[in-house]
């Protein structure tokens, strides 16, 4: 009888930790950034159909960059949750920490359990009445969460990007602005240094100012007028 | 059981209940019994629906009744159903408002899923879908008849679904009431109803039509000036669910003039 070959824990968290990384490393990225009207998204993101950035409930939104059919996934597993919170108790109880809280859990169940982790990467915004009280997390492969402030960046060109914002960031400043900083700073963190073309962007807004659903997507036509 | 030849291990504990021995013998006497359940909670009473070239107008009085009792003065029972539809809804006021709760949710559900929004023939037949499933309730009492006023967009023009207590779905082509007062609201509409109306138009007729019904219905509750309560107008176009401020509702009541009839 031939003996099992034994490779240890820490071996295995790695090789699939590093597989997850590889699989995110592929694809473009998504800011979402605190604006003084409320949280941003902007997605590098050619197709109409298929979404990177989602509403989820009332107040919270939903991106994600990595393997499609595992982030839509979650997607819709967050509305799901969502929504059945809000029909047993209220609308106003939905959060997005609840949410974060959620994800993260089935994030690292599936890291360690399947033989093959989710390669995605996601972040859950909740918009809150002032900037103040905008909550922004970010969730990686293997479920851990980050409370992040002000912007947070995720995909291949991440870190590049957020570096090139960083810059930039003093406070929110108007919708129009931030979608100009986010658009300028996913240009510098690309490899060729061309801001993508309006019509390849993805544009939510959870819009503090509205009542009830805050969430809305901006036409790719309106896009291309904010950016001028 | 007298004749059973072994004596039971667990007591049957009923034995010594006057209230389940009342259920099996006499349950027309026992609580929720069916005539007095429906007596027992609060029944929303008229809407009233219009179709116009290019949208819908729903109005809706805002009295709840408990028997001959007035439950709520002030009570909402037209809401958006979504972005471009609107429910109103007469019976029972607690089944009510949840299918309403629930037909927004499922609504905003697939939206939010799909990434698109349902067609109204769609959206029409979820909520027959749902009041089906309130069908048994509806037996005892608790029944519900909604009536849905929406704009197809693929239509372009508004449409308005009344409903039975069985989930059955009927397309009003131009006009259709629901509720205690909706005899008189029907009457009304049936003289006033004319295939070009206007959306203000509209919103008039549908308004003397509930105020015709509150006339003549003692559950149906007219414009109430002294409290500042006025019915719900809401309309469904391309621009989306509108209701009227309570300032053009007056407006719209002082136009139609003084109602007819003895005292003056």
């Amino acid at each position: 009888m031939s003996l099992p070959f034994y490779v240890s824990p820490e071996q295995i968290i790695r090789d699939k930790a590093d597989f997850a990384r590889k699989g995110i490393a592929r694809g473009r990225s998504v800011v979402v950034c605190q604006c003084t009207e409320g949280i941003l998204f902007v997605a590098e993101n050619p197709s109409r159909a298929l979404h990177k950035v989602s509403e989820i409930h009332d107040r919270v939104g939903f991106a994600a960059v990595g393997r499609y059919n595992e982030f839509e996934n979650l997607r819709v597993a967050g509305i799901r949750f969502a929504d059945l919170r809000g029909y047993a108790y209220d609308r106003a109880d939905v959060t997005g920490r609840s949410l974060a809280n959620v994800y993260a859990q089935a994030l690292g169940t599936v890291f360690t359990d399947n033989v093959k982790p989710y390669e995605v990467e996601i972040v859950v915004a909740e918009v809150g009445p002032t900037a103040a009280a905008d909550e922004i997390y970010r969730l990686t492969f293997d479920g851990s969460v980050a409370d992040e402030q002000s912007f947070v960046v995720i995909g291949g060109t991440a870190e590049d990007i957020a570096a090139a914002l960083r810059q930039q960031w003093t406070e929110p400043v108007s919708r129009t602005r931030t979608l100009q900083l986010a658009v300028a700073a996913i240009a510098e963190g690309s490899e060729d240094h061309v801001a993508p073309a309006a019509d390849t962007l993805e544009v939510a807004l959870l819009d503090r100012t509205r009542a009830g659903r805050r969430f809305r997507r901006l036409e790719r036509a309106a896009v291309a007028a904010l950016l001028g | 059981m007298l004749t059973g030849a072994d004596p039971p291990l667990v007591p049957d504990r009923r034995q010594a209940s006057f209230v389940e021995l009342l259920h099996q013998q006499a349950p027309y006497l026992a609580l929720g019994e069916r005539a007095r359940l429906a007596d027992a909670t609060p029944h929303g009473t008229t809407i009233v629906a219009v179709v116009h070239p290019g949208g819908a107008t729903m109005v809706g009085d805002r009295t709840a009744t408990l028997g001959t009792v007035i439950a709520q003065r002030d009570m909402r029972k037209v809401f958006p159903a979504d972005e471009y539809s609107a429910i109103g809804v007469a019976g029972s006021a607690g089944i009510a408002l949840d299918l309403v709760a629930l037909l927004q949710v499922e609504l905003q559900h697939f939206e939010k899923i799909e990434g698109t929004t349902l067609s109204v023939p769609g959206k029409a037949n979820r909520l027959a879908g749902l009041l089906r499933s309130n069908l048994a309730l509806a037996m005892q009492g608790l029944g519900v008849v909604p009536l849905l006023a929406a704009y197809d967009p693929a239509a372009q023009r508004g449409r308005v679904f009344s409903y039975d207590i069985a989930g059955g779905r009927y397309e009003e082509h131009e006009h259709y009431a629901v509720g205690s007062g909706s005899l008189f609201a029907r009457g009304s509409l049936k003289k006033l109803y004319r295939p070009d109306l206007t959306a203000e138009q509209a919103q008039q007729v549908a308004l003397r039509a509930l105020v015709d019904a509150a006339d003549d219905d003692t559950a149906t509750g007219g414009p109430d000036q002294r409290r500042g309560i006025f019915p719900t107008v809401a309309t469904v176009a391309a621009e989306g669910y509108r209701e009227l401020p309570d300032d053009e509702i007056a407006r719209l009541l002082d136009e139609s003039g003084p109602p007819t009839g003895p005292g003056r």
